[in-house]
């Protein structure tokens, strides 16, 4: 095996690390020195090697600790996991797109032999081995999305579509951004986009809709979406709120570059199949900022970008009551020089 | 006492409007309290509304009872409780037609649940109306717990279930028919903002 996968945790210690390599591919997410929405939407194609946008669906250091850390989650709150009953054949699409992916662009990882409906898949890194018949929920040890899921780094949602509108349906939730499935599943693309602030103002939604609804099959889109995060912790869910919420009170002048973390996401849009769903992957990554202040250009870029957010998107992000200390602390790696453009650091070949 | 009107919100907070008749066709009326008088007004806009009627009100402590039996609907049955009626009203959704319209009146709490079962039991959308009178007390679920609060006025309260003191999201779920709670001293735990009353 080529990939070293580390051994660390997500909560109660947190011993969660990025190696320097995987700092250097960290998607950072902002190509200028400010930010505000947009759809911000392009063809999931490929990337430049090494990079998490190369891979349709990225594997890296902390695939194995990452799964370790979701099947805590699971084990403590089932409704993490759902499918509304019409849902089960966008399942089996989706468990045929990560598994045909996965061995096609991690041949090392990962192995999927089919012999008609017979198929034999082989994960590596999580040492699992299994002979199943598609589309028979019965030859697997549990539902279709949740047997992948629990394999496949990030979120994931399954969206039905209908009268005009995306329907989540069916999700895996273990490392949002504090947002319940349990409560937004059935809703349509604007109910559970309701509480973002003034992107619908903005006209962000409807034109996003427009965009998804004629998602062609074989052309998946990406974004990049991001918030902050105190502590390497996947689960800040709402559900647990009341449990990681006294967490963002402990951060100091001093501890500030290590406990506070960026939080990326990754989501691609794929057009399924036989379903018509849409599979919608929100792949999460984190760095924290003294991670991200090694490359200079990012330093100086985070500060101008955090320091001059509008107010109700620092909010939104649940930062405010930290921002003025991060700010403070990242000034220091901005001397004013201009950064170049794009999101790519000036120093590695990637 | 009109149909209320909600101040602005988020795109998941219902707004209600006043009851349109679908004319003589099959119809549920389910009303709680002050919702009577919405079903009131909207015979008396078109009495042919009543002609297949099946109504069902739970009274809450008001005495619109009479009045609303007295506009003849073939089948009328006073419930205390929406709880009580349950059965009544779910078995009489799996009894509906195609065509059978379903008029909600009255409290939030009311509208939430019955509109999430009726489209759980397959009517469409568009053949369920809703309008709210009376109390704009909310039925809240606790995002930590998943308890249902019933009948939440204040804001923040305190789960009914679990204990936390949660405020008043107006993030809805129409499959639960319910707001969203949450923690409210998460990150300070024992500092609570004062309470005060949900406005509309």
């Amino acid at each position: 095996m080529t990939m070293q996968f580390n051994d660390e945790t997500f909560r109660d210690d947190y011993t969660y690390r990025n190696s320097p390599e995987a700092i250097r591919r960290f998607p950072f997410p902002f190509d200028q020195d400010s930010y505000m929405y947009s759809v911000n939407l392009e063809p999931h194609a490929g990337g430049r090697e090494g990079t998490p946008f190369n891979k349709r669906f990225d594997v890296d250091e902390h695939y194995v600790s990452e799964m370790r850390d979701r099947a805590i989650t699971l084990a403590d709150d089932p409704l993490r996991c759902q499918s509304l009953p019409h849902m089960e054949l966008a399942g089996w699409d989706f468990l045929e797109l990560v598994m045909d992916s996965k061995a096609e662009d991690y041949p090392d990882l990962f192995s999927l032999t089919k012999d008609g409906d017979r198929w034999h898949w082989v994960n590596r890194p999580l040492g699992i081995e299994q002979r199943f018949t598609f589309l028979d929920p019965t030859t697997l040890p549990c539902g279709p999305l949740e047997y992948i899921t629990r394999q496949t780094q990030g979120d994931h949602a399954l969206l039905d579509q209908r009268e005009g509108n995306l329907w989540m349906d069916a999700g895996m939730v273990t490392s949002q951004a504090d947002w319940s499935l349990d409560f937004d599943v059935g809703m349509n693309f604007f109910e559970w986009h309701a509480p973002v602030p003034k992107a619908h103002e903005m006209g962000i939604f409807q034109r996003a809709l427009k965009f998804l609804l004629a998602l062609p099959l074989s052309k998946p889109s990406r974004r990049l979406n991001w918030t902050l995060t105190v502590n390497p912790r996947l689960d800040t869910s709402p559900e647990n709120y009341h449990k990681w919420g006294p967490e963002k009170r402990t951060v100091t002048p001093e501890n500030v570059g290590a406990k506070q973390h960026l939080r990326v996401e990754l989501q691609t849009l794929w057009r399924l199949p036989r379903s018509n769903a849409i599979a919608f992957p929100i792949r999460g990554y984190l760095a924290s900022m003294e991670d991200l202040t090694t490359l200079p250009k990012w330093g100086r870029r985070l500060h101008r970008v955090l320091r001059d957010l509008p107010d109700e998107l620092a909010d939104y992000k649940g930062f405010t009551v930290n921002r003025p200390m991060i700010v403070d602390y990242l000034s220091k790696f901005d001397d004013g020089v201009p950064t170049s453009a794009g999101i790519y650091p000036d120093e590695t070949g990637l | 006492m009109p149909c209320t009107e909600f101040s602005p919100s988020i795109f998941t907070r219902p707004v209600y409007a006043d009851l349109v008749s679908r004319g003589a066709a099959p119809a549920i009326m389910l009303a709680d309290g002050d919702g009577a008088e919405a079903l009131i007004d909207l015979v008396a806009r078109d009495a042919s509304v009543m002609e297949q009627a099946h109504v069902m009100f739970i009274p809450l402590a008001t005495n619109h009872g009479a009045r609303l039996k007295a506009l003849g609907a073939p089948s009328y049955h006073e419930s205390p409780s929406f709880a009580a009626c349950l059965e009544r009203f779910q078995k009489a959704l799996a009894d509906a037609r195609m065509g059978t319209s379903l008029y909600l009146a009255g409290t939030e709490g009311l509208i939430g649940q019955a509109m999430a079962l009726a489209v759980a039991a397959g009517l469409a959308p568009g053949a369920i109306q809703a309008e709210h009178r009376g109390s704009i007390a909310r039925r809240m679920q606790c995002v930590h717990c998943k308890g249902v609060t019933e009948a939440v006025t204040t804001d923040p309260f305190v789960c009914s279930h679990c204990g936390l003191t949660l405020f008043v999201r107006d993030h809805f779920s129409r499959r639960l028919g319910a707001f969203q709670g949450v923690c409210v001293d998460a990150e300070t735990p024992g500092i609570v903002p004062p309470t005060q009353e949900i406005q509309p």
